[in-house]
């Protein structure tokens, strides 16, 4: 999917826990994300700190959507 | 002398447990578990299945390089000759596991191993330069017919016998040539393809090419604070009940559903038709999957100018590739046709 999004021509980040599946699969923006079944969340937290670490996630998205990459890239901390 | 096997095989065949049990920790039993049975019946008198390593899918594939680490300390005091891993069929993380265990213990212990994967399994693509990976059907459907194929090229590979083709022996090309003599030459079987090709005759090519389906990188997002957002999940997020039966796994359809009134995704409106992970946390708090909050916090805060009205989902759990792809052709063409500028895409 993410592949045949970007072929119309946008760019998508591809926010996802199993990175090599993601760049076997072919995406350009990766994203790690944190588990499973929380990509974007840790139940583990309080509700507070599971939303900073859920804007993190998204600040770095828009980030990498705004990275001129030339392959595919993997945005680590 | 009965040759030394271990098997690979994830929590659910081990009858520990689905989804709930996918974060079991390595642990390795003495003798059969599971479809460990049907390998030992196939291996016959020649080789003996001395131990079975089992770990859940998702501790796996979260804890890719300590699980393999925790893997090689418990198969080596077994001495293996061969390591046989699944089959994984059209199961993603068990297909990662099982063609990462190979690749590890082969190297590591230099001793040969097979798996069995389904060909869209992303497992393939990623292991089938390190491993031998017998092609099998998409569910444990297959267990029957890929078993005896991959004890037969197990026994072949411990006794050293020559291998026929990967079309003959049954498993994926790995990706290695071998010279071979023929009594014509090339110019005389090309030409002779060629003229087959030309009547619309069957033909078989001696050098497939490659296909690298790669999408080149998009140009960036030049303006965010004008841009629109849009949000695209293989999460299996969706309103509650699921209205329009998205199915749990080998998904044939996607959803398309309006955020456009929600300033944050809850359990009373939303919960996950994924059946590949445990749903528990996406179904308390659908936000873990699909950030609609902070993306609806950040739009009010004028980060960027809109998050889009609408968000896809489905479920990428077994989902045959094609399906995929005609999931994300279709979606491009709708966010373009509404002047979306880029997607965020989440996956679990």
């Amino acid at each position: 999917m993410v592949k045949e999004i970007e072929r119309e021509g946008f760019p998508v980040v591809h926010v996802c826990t199993i990175v090599p599946i993601s760049l076997t699969v072919g995406a350009n923006r990766i994203i790690p994300a944190v588990a499973i079944p929380y990509p974007l969340g840790d139940p583990a937290k309080t509700p507070a700190e599971e939303y900073e670490i859920r804007k993190h996630l998204v600040e770095k998205s828009l980030k990498a959507l705004q990275t001129e990459v030339s392959e595919q890239t993997v945005f680590n901390d | 002398m009965s040759f030394r096997v271990v098997h690979y095989i994830n929590q659910f065949f081990a009858g520990i447990g689905g989804e709930e049990k996918a974060d079991h920790k390595p642990e390795i039993r003495e003798g059969v578990v599971g479809p460990g049975q049907a390998l030992q019946a196939s291996l016959g008198d020649d080789a003996t299945v001395v131990a079975t390593v089992i770990c859940g899918d998702g501790y796996f594939a979260e804890n890719i390089d300590k699980a393999l680490e925790e893997i090689l300390a418990l198969v080596t005091p077994y001495k293996p000759d061969l390591l046989v891993a699944g089959p994984a069929f059209n199961a993603g993380r068990y297909g990662t596991a099982s063609g990462g265990v190979c690749a590890m213990v082969g190297e590591k212990l230099g001793i040969p191993t097979v798996t069995g994967m389904h060909p869209e399994n992303p497992g393939v693509d990623m292991y089938r330069k390190n491993t031998y990976i017998v092609e099998t059907a998409d569910s444990a459907r297959g267990l029957r017919k890929a078993v005896p194929v991959m004890a037969e090229l197990g026994l072949k590979l411990l006794k050293k016998e020559a291998l026929g083709t990967p079309a003959e022996e049954g498993y994926l090309e790995k990706g290695v040539r071998h010279n071979v003599f023929l009594s014509r030459i090339g110019a005389e079987r090309a030409a002779e393809m060629l003229a087959k090709k030309l009547r619309g005759e069957e033909f078989v090519t001696e050098y497939p090419m490659p296909s690298f389906d790669r999408v080149a990188p998009a140009a960036p997002l030049k303006d965010l604070k004008n841009a629109t957002i849009a949000l695209v999940t293989s999460g299996g997020i969706c309103p509650k009940h699921n209205p329009d039966h998205i199915e749990a796994s080998s998904a044939s359809k996607y959803g398309a559903y309006s955020i456009e009134d929600f300033d944050k995704l809850s359990c009373e409106d939303s919960e996950t038709a994924h059946g590949g992970y445990d749903p528990t946390y996406a179904n308390d708090d659908p936000n873990r999957v699909l950030p609609v909050d902070v993306l609806r916090d950040m739009e009010k805060q004028g980060v960027f100018k809109k998050l889009y009205g609408t968000y896809f989902t489905t479920v990428g759990n077994g989902t045959p590739v094609a399906n995929a792809k005609r999931f994300g052709a279709e979606i491009a063409k709708k966010l373009k046709a509404d002047g979306v500028d880029a997607v965020i895409l989440t996956s679990t």
